[in-house]
């Protein structure tokens, strides 16, 4: 679930809220969007992306709060890591997006399932 | 217009034709209702561009090239025999066909990847972009979006054919609004029962309560016992990089599970005896060196937790599927998205994909074609029928019943204990996955216990209690569906019917809010509700 947006680096721009496919956040009165229904959060990451200043970290957990150090995070370097290793915007140049490759490993997993099957002694890792 | 202007409704729309839901079904809808020259407005609960399940994944798409046209010919074959009797080969044939048209068609927007060889991949496109892409062109057609902006019911006109609907602006002081059209398009996805499946949460069922609120029926909604692998305490369901995993039960003995089609129930069935680890150490390591650029948000996780899961065993865990990766949704008539109530069509998940995927899970391939290609094909029927109509001018009624207009006194609904119960049912692989005619029964009793407290008091006021009812709606057609039921095929298995019955290769049609009842889909036109019947 989203648990920090790191006051220093919010421009203020809004995205974050208007993106939340949940309605997680609210505008605050001093301009840094508020985590105003964070039990709602669907640990989908799509506000990071859309952060351009890199100031939103979503825990993996979904659920369960965890405690985040403003401090530790920003010592990470994890602020902004998806929407970099996805290549958006000024990231595109730097990271390809290779999803194509997914259906490589699945076919990949399927022929080594196969010949492993082939190789096991009769018995094991049959149908049950 | 006059007579909208008595309307409490402070936002009024018209238009030609109404979308609901911007997910990718959504999306090529308006997409198309607007090249074919109709005025589109596309309402999302949440913001069509990050909103439901393939914005936060990475559909691969069902993808055979025309030409050699034996190609295609085997895919279809073999589908039909994997769907076991449930499956139809023109359907299977019309959404590769446009499938293959139209993705490409998104390369304005779409940066499609180049493989190792140097040739464009179209068919496996990543979520978040994919989603913004056909954000960019919905917008570029003209479309109007209410984001953040759930629809709650279908208004229909005096003769029963849908002409709108009504909804809330939830980050615009839940503002009412109305849309009045000339035709409906639902696309509000599938639903997962609020499982922590990776971008379901905006996706509560509400399309299917919606169309049942308006006389159409459901067909397949059996088939929601897919369930699919993520680390525990997360939401990413995805996969690819477990299909080169190696498990282990909490005393470090190695689990034979073997990647291939039981896998998952194996799993589950590992789970029910105790926690179950894993490790991605077998994943090649080319693979493992461009991860995070194949599936960004897999790693993300391993990341943020300090895991290394090439060499460290992290627990994992199934989330339901419910009828994202099931198949079962409202009975398309025809393959242009047609229901059974005029005005009225679905697209995408919100659809039954009972006649492109048979009895088992669209996931993986078929589910997007059919996401796109229903969507193509609902948009431009849709706007057909909205140019044909004459006049426009009509009273509407409001169709919603369950957590809006309640049967009687009104009363405090705890939503979250309810859809707490709603998951308690829908979830367990006990109850769900290994299916038995006694454990269906009673969750039958909760189910319509929890039904009349919502249908009979619940009122109009937030939308969680209106997503509950839906949520409730689907899940009773799952359970009496399932419940009709007695063999195993594909997705549905009961464990005291474990073979197929072939007296059962048919598709199972549900419906009704106050009584659920099941039918057998004949193929006769004739053919009456009445035959399985079960109320429950
Ligand atoms: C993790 C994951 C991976 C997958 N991978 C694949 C794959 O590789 N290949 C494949 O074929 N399929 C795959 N699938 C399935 C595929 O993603 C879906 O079948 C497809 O995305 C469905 O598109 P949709 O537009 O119908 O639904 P969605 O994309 O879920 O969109 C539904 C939209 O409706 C909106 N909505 C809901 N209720 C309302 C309301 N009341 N008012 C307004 N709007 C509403 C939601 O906010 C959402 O934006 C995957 C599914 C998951 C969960
Ligand atoms: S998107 Fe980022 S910069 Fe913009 S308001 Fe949200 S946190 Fe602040
Ligand atoms: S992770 Fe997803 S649901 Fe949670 S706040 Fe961010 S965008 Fe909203």
């Amino acid at each position: 679930m989203i648990e920090l947006i790191v006051a220093e680096r919010c421009t203020d721009c809004g995205a974050c809220i208007e993106v939340c496919p949940a309605n997680v956040l609210d505008p605050g009165t001093d301009g840094l969007p508020v985590l105003a229904r964070v039990e709602d959060c669907q640990t989908c990451f799509m506000c990071e992306l859309y952060c351009r200043a890199d100031a939103i970290y979503v825990a993996p957990d979904c659920d369960r709060r965890v405690s985040v150090s403003r401090e530790d995070v920003l010592a990470s370097g994890r602020l902004g890591q998806y929407r970099r290793h996805s290549g958006w915007d000024e990231w595109a140049e730097h990271f390809p997006n290779e999803q194509w490759l997914m259906e490589t490993v699945f076919r990949r997993a399927g022929e080594a399932a196969a010949q492993s099957r082939a190789e096991r002694p009769e018995g094991l890792g049959g149908k049950k | 217009m006059s007579k909208l202007a008595a309307f409490p409704e402070l936002l009024s729309i018209t238009t030609d034709v109404l979308i609901v839901g911007g997910g990718m079904a959504g999306a090529w809808a308006a997409t198309s209702a607007a090249q074919a020259g109709a005025k589109v407005v596309l309402a999302d609960k949440g913001y069509c561009g990050t909103s439901g399940v393939t914005a936060a994944a990475g559909p691969g798409h069902w993808w055979v090239p025309p030409d050699p046209a034996a190609a295609r010919d085997a895919a279809v074959a073999n589908r039909i025999a994997a769907g076991l009797g449930l499956g139809e080969a023109d359907w299977m044939y019309r959404i590769l066909d446009q499938t293959w048209r139209t993705l490409p068609t998104l390369a304005r927007y779409y940066k499609f990847g180049t493989d190792d060889e140097g040739r464009v991949n179209y068919r496996a496109v990543r979520g978040p972009e994919y989603m913004r892409a056909l954000r960019q062109q919905v917008l570029s057609y003209g479309v109007t979006i209410l984001d953040q902006s759930p629809v709650l019911e279908l208004l229909a006109r005096c003769d029963g054919s849908i002409g709108g609907a009504r909804g809330q602006r939830r980050q615009d002081g839940s503002r009412a609004y109305r849309v009045e059209a000339g035709a409906v398009v639902l696309a509000a996805g599938g639903t997962s029962f609020l499982s922590h499946l990776l971008g379901s949460r905006t996706n509560t069922g509400d399309g299917y309560l919606m169309a049942a609120e308006a006389g159409a029926e459901m067909s397949g909604m059996e088939f929601t016992a897919a369930y699919t692998i993520a680390p525990a305490h997360s939401t990413m369901t995805r996969s690819m990089a477990y299909a080169f995993a190696t498990y282990y039960d909490a005393d470090g003995g190695e689990l034979d599970l073997p990647f291939g089609p039981d896998q998952t129930v194996r799993l589950a069935r590992a789970l029910q005896r105790g926690p179950v680890y894993c490790t991605l150490q077998r994943l090649p390591d080319d693979v493992k060196a461009r991860l995070h650029t194949i599936s960004p948000n897999v790693p993300l996780v391993f990341d943020r937790w300090g895991i290394d899961p090439y060499r460290d065993r992290f627990e994992v865990t199934l989330h339901n599927d419910g009828t994202i990766r099931g198949i079962g949704g409202v009975r398309v008539h025809d393959v242009n998205g047609a229901t059974s109530v005029p005005g009225l069509f679905v697209a995408g998940d919100n659809a039954s994909r009972e006649k492109v995927a048979g009895a088992i899970s669209g996931g993986g391939n078929v589910n997007s074609a059919w996401a796109l290609s229903s969507g193509v094909f609902a948009g431009t029927a849709a706007a057909r029928v909205a140019r044909s109509m004459k006049s426009r001018s009509a009273e509407l009624t409001p169709l919603g019943r369950a957590g809006l207009r309640p049967h009687g006194r009104p009363q405090d609904i705890d939503v979250a204990a309810t859809r707490d119960r709603v998951r308690a049912e829908m979830h367990p692989f006990d109850k769900n996955l290994f299916r038995t005619g006694a454990g269906l029964a009673a969750s039958s009793q909760t189910l319509e216990d929890l039904w009349s407290e919502v249908a009979n008091h619940g009122q109009a006021g937030s939308i969680a209690l209106r997503e509950t009812a839906a949520l409730l709606a689907t899940a009773r057609w799952s359970v009496a569906t399932a419940a009709a039921r007695d063999e195993s095929r594909g997705l549905h298995r009961r464990e005291d019917y474990p073979a197929r019955d072939p007296r059962l290769a048919a598709r199972l049609l549900s419906g009704g809010l106050d009584q659920v009842w099941v039918a057998l889909d004949r193929p006769s036109a004739s053919a009456q509700p009445g035959q399985l019947e079960t109320t429950s």
